[in-house]
């Protein structure tokens, strides 16, 4: 899905090759300031590499147009934001950008579920908690139903039972439509339970290795 | 003659006397501004000293080169101030976008102004073209200013609002949509309060001075609605020039933001 060659980026990043599989749960593991969030933007295109190439499915990143590539590969930054209006207006915003038609009721309420997020949809969404907000944002994404989903931290706001719900319903939903998932997360739990491969990120490099593999590198 | 100088005297040294007033409030607040307002009296005196010498030479000896002139120099200082006078220093592009959104804005409504709604003749005669000139400019400078710091404050102050946009794969347009209606919002209120108080909560300046130089009120008033238009114009004109140039010189060409 990813391949990343020789990839430098804002000092921080420097990944001399580094493949995400497509179809695959891959979590990114490693302290702050290592350069995560840089990998996930970069894979997004919300940032460009100072230097190396990136390929998207296939694809050099420098050829690809950013704006369909990320509908395609929607990230969902670790800030949560919610838009103007009510929860069923933040649901569609990311179709109607994509000037795609509105989606029923009842993909909004699924993809609600999906997020253990069980609201009316006409509810303002700035009425939401924190935790709410994030879970609204990681279901506005599901809506998009984008190849790839692309999540910072998705459950840092929300308690440990929630997230978990959150990550088994997501993940079941990733692997039966065969989507890619790539996710920051600092919770060895999550990257444990639920990741097919686990990128370690450590002074700006990236080593992946199978679920177990790299844990032996990684102690916190 | 003598008269009205003392006169004229008196009403500096009381206005004078609100400056130093300001000047001790902000001082008391402990808001450091003391400098900019001082510097900013003493410029307005000297300019208004030195234009007035200007325009009885220039009124004397109308040309449409010195019309011309005069009329660029006040858009370049007004361009000048409005680039001046953001807190944050502004790129290159956001700089031109200023310059270009003034001076098309300003132009555009000046030419028409003077070419369909007086229909001067001569054209170019500054005892008409310098005044109107001045008030279009001026209104049109104040405007864009909100607009350029509206603008900036919004990029910067909802950045993460704009990328989680971007990220789902919005245009540089819809993730900036709502901080560019914002910035036209806030740039044109002052001009449309001005409309809607005017002769009610204040006679404006040009109104005032054309009776009190003995014109009938009723000309006096259609000089105001026309000019006040004509303000209207190209305030919204030069605004929305700039909100629709500026916002872009946020973005890169690979649709990334860029602060």
């Amino acid at each position: 899905m990813f391949r990343l060659k020789g990839v430098k980026a804002k000092g921080i990043l420097s990944i001399t090759d580094l493949t995400i599989p497509a179809k695959r749960i891959t979590c990114i593991v490693g302290e702050s300031g290592s350069g995560k969030t840089t990998l996930l933007r970069l894979l997004n295109q919300l940032d460009s590499p100072d230097e190396g190439e990136i390929w998207l499915n296939q694809r050099l990143s420098s050829e690809l147009d950013p704006i369909p590539w990320r509908r395609e590969a929607v990230m969902v930054p670790q800030a949560t934001i919610t838009f103007k209006g009510t929860i069923r207006d933040n649901l569609q915003i990311g179709l109607s950008f994509a000037g795609k038609p509105e989606a029923s009721d009842e993909r909004l309420k699924e993809a609600l579920h999906l997020a253990c997020l069980e609201k009316d949809l006409e509810q303002n969404a700035e009425e939401l908690s924190g935790g709410e907000k994030q879970r609204l944002a990681l279901a506005r994404a599901i809506v998009m139903n984008p190849m790839v989903l692309l999540l910072d931290e998705p459950t840092s706001a929300l308690d440990e039972d929630t997230a978990d719900t959150v990550m088994q319903r997501l993940t079941a939903f990733m692997r039966e439509n065969g989507k890619t998932l790539v996710m920051i997360t600092h919770s060895r739990h999550i990257a444990d339970t639920y990741a097919d491969f686990v990128i370690e990120m450590k002074d700006g490099t990236g080593r992946r290795g199978r679920t177990g593999g790299v844990y032996s590198e990684w102690n916190h | 003659m003598n008269g009205t100088i003392d006169l004229l005297f008196w009403q500096l040294a009381a206005a004078y006397l609100f400056v130093i007033l300001l000047i001790v409030i902000v001082r008391i607040k402990g808001i450091p501004r003391e400098k900019e307002i001082l510097i900013g009296a003493v410029r307005m005196t000297l300019q208004l000293i030195l234009v007035g010498y200007l325009l009885v030479y220039v009124f004397g000896n109308a040309h449409p080169a010195y019309t011309l002139l005069l009329v660029a120099i006040m858009l370049a200082f007004s361009i000048r101030t409005v680039i001046n006078g953001t807190k944050r220093k502004l790129s290159k592009a956001l700089k031109q976008s200023i310059a270009l959104s003034m001076t098309s804005g300003i132009l555009v409504s000046l030419v028409y102004f003077i070419f369909i709604v007086l229909q001067l003749a001569p054209w170019y005669e500054p005892r008409y073209v310098i005044p109107i000139a001045g008030m279009i400019v001026g209104n049109s400078m104040t405007g864009v200013a909100l607009g350029v710091n509206s603008l900036i404050e919004g990029m910067h102050g909802q950045k993460d609002k704009v990328e989680a946009a971007l990220m789902l794969g919005a245009t540089p347009r819809m993730a900036a949509r709502e901080i560019v209606n914002q910035s036209f919002d806030s740039a044109m209120l002052p001009t449309i309060n001005s409309m809607v108080g005017m002769g009610i909560v204040f006679l404006p300046g040009m109104m005032t001075g054309q009776i009190l130089s003995g014109t009938s009120p009723i000309v006096a008033v259609e000089y105001q609605i026309a000019i006040m238009l004509g303000i209207v114009g190209s305030v919204s004109l030069s605004v929305i020039l700039f909100v629709q140039l500026g916002y872009r010189t946020f973005f890169n060409r690979r649709s990334q933001l860029e602060l």
